[in-house]
C-alpha cells in the first residue's frame, strides 16, 4: 500500500507515450518518466520518505509537493539540500539522501 | 515601450501578461516551475502531453488559450525554471524617478541547481502573481510520512499522474477539498472520505450570507457542483463538522483519526473514530506568498495572521509605485477572480486606458468576486479551537521539531509578545522552510495563548526570498561594475531571456 503511478494505458487523459528516465538512487537505479520530479520518480517506485531530521531522527519524504516546505530535500549529483519535488529528474542523475545528524561535540 | 516584468504564470499572471501585451507593453513572465499554469493548472510536461488533459481541469480552455497568446507573442519573453530570489526596492538617487519599479534578481535551471544563470531584470512595472499554498494546521502525527497537504496530493496527481496512496483521507476546510478528491480518484487512489471541519451552521450562513454575490457567478457554482456530483458518482462519504485530529503510525501513516468538531473546530469527545489508510491529505485553507510583496515595500491589509494580503486599490496597484498585484495574494478568491483581477493589473501595468470597458467589466466583475471571497472566509475559515487537538509533544514547526508544548512554555514564561524573540528562543521559523509552513501558525497559537505580537514582525519576511547558494551569489556582477544588477538589461540588454514555451 503506497503512492503509485496510473499506469498510462488505465489513464482516461491519455498521456503521450512515456519516455524512460534512470536515476541512480544511492547507487541503485531506479526507472522512471521524463519529465518527472526526483519526487515523483521515489514516490512512485515505493519510497515514502527519504530525509531522517536532525532533532528527532524522523522520517521525510514529500508533504507540500510544491516547492514550499523544503521536507523532501536530497542531494542529486552530489549537491546538497535539492527540493525532490521540484527538481525534474534527468537520465543519469545520482540521487542521494540526506541525513541531517549532527556530531556529538566534545567529550 | 513599457516594460511590465510578471512574476508567477498561475491563472492571474497569465492573464496579467495576456492583458500588458494587448495594452502594447513588453513583457516579461516569469515563474519559478518549468511549465506554465501555476498549481491551478498543474498539468503533465510538454514532453508528455496527454490527449484529454481537460478531463483535469476546469478551464482548460482558458489556459491554452491565454498561453497560447502569450508565449505566441513578439513583446514577450517566457522565462520558466527562473526562481525570483529578490526583489530591490527602487533607489532614487540610483535610478532617478522613484515610480520605477523595484530590480528584480531571479536564477534560471535546474531547481535548486548550483550552475543556475543568475540575471536581473529593472522594469518599468512589476505584476506579483505569485499565488498561495496550503495552509495546513499541525495534529498529532501530521510529520510522518504519507501525510501530505492537499496541494502536494493535486500537484503529483495532475503533473505526474502519481496517487499519493492507495486508499486516502482527504481532510481539512473549503471547496479546494472536493478538487483534491477529483484528482486522486482521477489517479486510481480511492478516497476513503472527505472531511470538511466547517459545519452545517457555518457553511449556510457563509454561502447563504453571499447569496447575492455568488448567486451571481453561475459558473463558479457550476464548477463546485461538478466536484459535488462527482463525489457522488465515485460514492466518496462527505462529512461536515468532522476533522482529521491525529495521524498514527511509526514509520509511515497508518491511520487517521477523525472527529466531530464544535462550532470553534475544538474536537467533541467521545465523537473519534479510527480509519486505517495509506495516505492522508490536508489543507485547512491556504497561505499567500507574500515575500516578493514585502521586500518590494507593499503595504499588506492585515487582518492577523491567518487574513493577511497585499493591499490593492481598484486598480490593483500596491502602495508602490508601478507595483501591482493580482489573484491569491490580494485575498483566496479563486481562479476565477485571479483571471480578472491579473487582466485588470495587466492592462493598467502596461499603460492601458482605466477608462477601457473590459477594465470597467473587470473592476464590477471584481467586486463581485471578492463577495464570493468573503462567503468562502466566513464559511471555511479556520476556527480558534483547532487548538485543541493539539497535545504538547505535537511538532508545530517541522523544520526545527519545536513541539506546542515548547512553544508554549515559552510563550509562558517570557511572556514576549516578539515574533522575532519567540523565533529565536524556541528556533520555530528558523529551519529551511524559513517558517512558511508554521510561520502564520506559530503566530497564531502565540496571539490565542498571550495577545497579539507587539514587534511588528510579519513571518513573511524573507529578503532572500528563496534558498541562494553562495557560488552562486559570487557569480553575481559586483555592485560597482559596468554590468552590475542595477544597470543590467534594461531594456534591450543581451541578457533579455527569448525562451519560449508550449504548448
Amino acid at each position: 500500500m503506497s503512492a503509485r503511478m496510473l499506469p498510462p494505458e488505465h489513464d482516461p487523459i491519455t498521456p503521450a507515450t512515456p519516455v524512460a528516465v534512470t536515476i541512480i538512487v544511492d547507487g541503485t537505479p531506479v526507472s522512471g518518466v521524463a519529465g518527472q520530479s526526483v519526487a515523483g520518480v521515489l514516490l512512485a517506485a515505493g519510497r515514502l520518505a527519504w530525509r531522517t531530521t536532525a532533532a528527532g531522527r524522523r522520517p521525510r519524504g514529500v508533504f507540500c509537493g510544491i516547492g514550499v516546505c523544503f521536507d523532501c530535500l536530497v542531494t542529486v549529483n552530489g549537491v546538497r539540500d535539492v527540493r525532490a519535488c521540484q527538481r525534474t529528474a534527468h537520465d543519469g542523475d545520482a540521487v542521494g539522501f540526506q541525513d541531517e545528524e549532527l556530531p556529538e561535540i566534545g567529550a | 515601450m513599457t516594460h511590465v516584468a510578471i512574476a508567477g504564470a498561475g491563472p492571474a499572471g497569465l492573464a496579467a501578461a495576456n492583458a500588458a501585451l494587448r495594452a502594447g507593453a513588453e513583457v516579461t513572465l516569469l515563474d519559478s516551475a518549468n511549465g506554465l499554469g501555476g498549481q491551478y493548472w498543474r498539468h503533465l510536461p510538454p514532453s508528455r502531453p496527454a490527449a484529454h488533459e481537460a478531463l483535469l481541469h476546469h478551464g482548460w480552455g482558458d489556459f491554452t488559450a491565454l498561453s497560447r497568446a502569450v508565449t505566441s507573442h513578439p513583446r514577450a519573453a517566457v522565462v520558466t525554471s527562473a526562481q525570483l530570489w529578490a526583489v530591490e526596492p527602487c533607489s532614487t538617487a540610483d535610478r532617478g524617478p522613484s515610480d520605477h519599479a523595484p530590480t528584480l534578481q531571479y536564477a534560471v535551471g535546474d531547481a535548486d541547481g548550483n550552475e543556475r544563470q543568475m540575471r536581473s531584470l529593472s522594469p518599468d512595472a512589476l505584476v506579483l502573481a505569485t499565488g498561495a499554498h496550503d495552509l495546513t494546521l499541525p495534529f498529532p502525527g501530521w510529520d510522518l510520512p504519507g501525510v501530505f497537504t492537499g496541494g502536494a496530493a493535486q500537484a503529483l496527481a495532475k503533473a505526474e499522474r502519481v496517487a499519493v496512496g492507495e486508499r486516502v483521507v482527504v481532510a481539512g476546510a473549503g471547496p479546494f477539498l472536493l478538487p483534491v478528491a477529483a484528482a486522486l480518484t482521477a489517479t486510481g487512489a480511492r478516497v476513503l472520505g472527505v472531511f470538511e471541519a466547517s459545519r452545517a451552521g457555518a457553511l449556510a450562513r457563509g454561502w447563504a450570507g453571499g447569496t447575492a454575490s455568488v448567486a451571481a457567478m453561475p459558473y463558479k457554482l457550476g464548477e463546485l457542483a461538478g466536484y459535488a456530483g462527482g463525489q457522488l458518482r465515485h460514492r466518496i462519504p462527505y462529512r461536515i463538522g468532522t476533522g482529521v485530529i491525529a495521524a498514527h503510525g511509526t514509520e509511515r501513516v497508518e491511520a487517521v483519526t477523525v472527529a466531530a468538531l464544535d462550532a470553534d473546530w475544538a474536537p467533541i469527545p467521545g465523537t473519534e473514530r479510527t480509519i486505517a489508510c495509506d495516505a492522508v491529505a490536508v489543507s485547512h485553507g491556504f497561505t499567500p506568498r507574500l515575500e516578493l510583496a514585502v521586500a518590494a515595500g507593499a503595504e499588506l491589509a492585515d487582518s492577523g495572521p491567518l487574513s493577511r494580503f497585499v493591499r490593492v486599490d481598484l486598480d490593483q496597484r500596491t502602495s508602490v509605485p508601478s507595483v501591482y498585484a493580482a489573484g491569491e495574494v490580494t485575498g483566496i478568491g479563486g481562479a476565477d477572480a485571479a483571471l480578472r483581477e491579473g487582466a485588470l493589473a495587466g492592462w493598467i501595468a502596461g499603460g492601458g486606458d482605466p477608462g477601457d470597458r473590459r477594465a470597467a467589466s473587470a473592476r464590477r466583475q471584481i467586486a463581485r468576486y471578492r463577495g464570493f471571497a468573503r462567503a468562502l472566509e466566513a464559511a471555511h475559515g479556520i476556527r480558534p479551537g483547532w487548538t485543541a487537538w493539539l497535545r504538547p509533544e505535537t511538532t508545530v514547526c517541522r523544520c526545527e521539531e519545536t513541539s506546542y508544548g515548547r512553544l508554549c512554555g515559552t510563550l509562558d514564561a517570557t511572556g514576549a509578545r516578539s515574533l522575532r524573540a519567540l523565533k529565536l528562543t524556541t528556533r520555530a521559523g528558523l529551519g529551511p522552510c524559513q517558517g512558511r509552513i508554521c510561520g502564520r501558525t506559530v503566530e497564531a497559537i502565540a496571539a490565542a495563548r498571550i495577545g497579539p505580537a507587539l514587534d511588528g514582525a510579519v513571518p513573511d519576511r524573507r529578503p532572500i526570498a528563496a534558498p541562494i547558494r553562495f557560488a552562486e551569489l559570487a557569480r553575481l556582477p559586483r555592485p560597482d561594475s559596468p554590468d552590475s544588477p542595477a544597470h543590467a538589461d534594461h531594456p534591450d540588454s543581451p541578457d533579455r531571456p527569448e525562451e519560449r514555451h508550449e504548448p
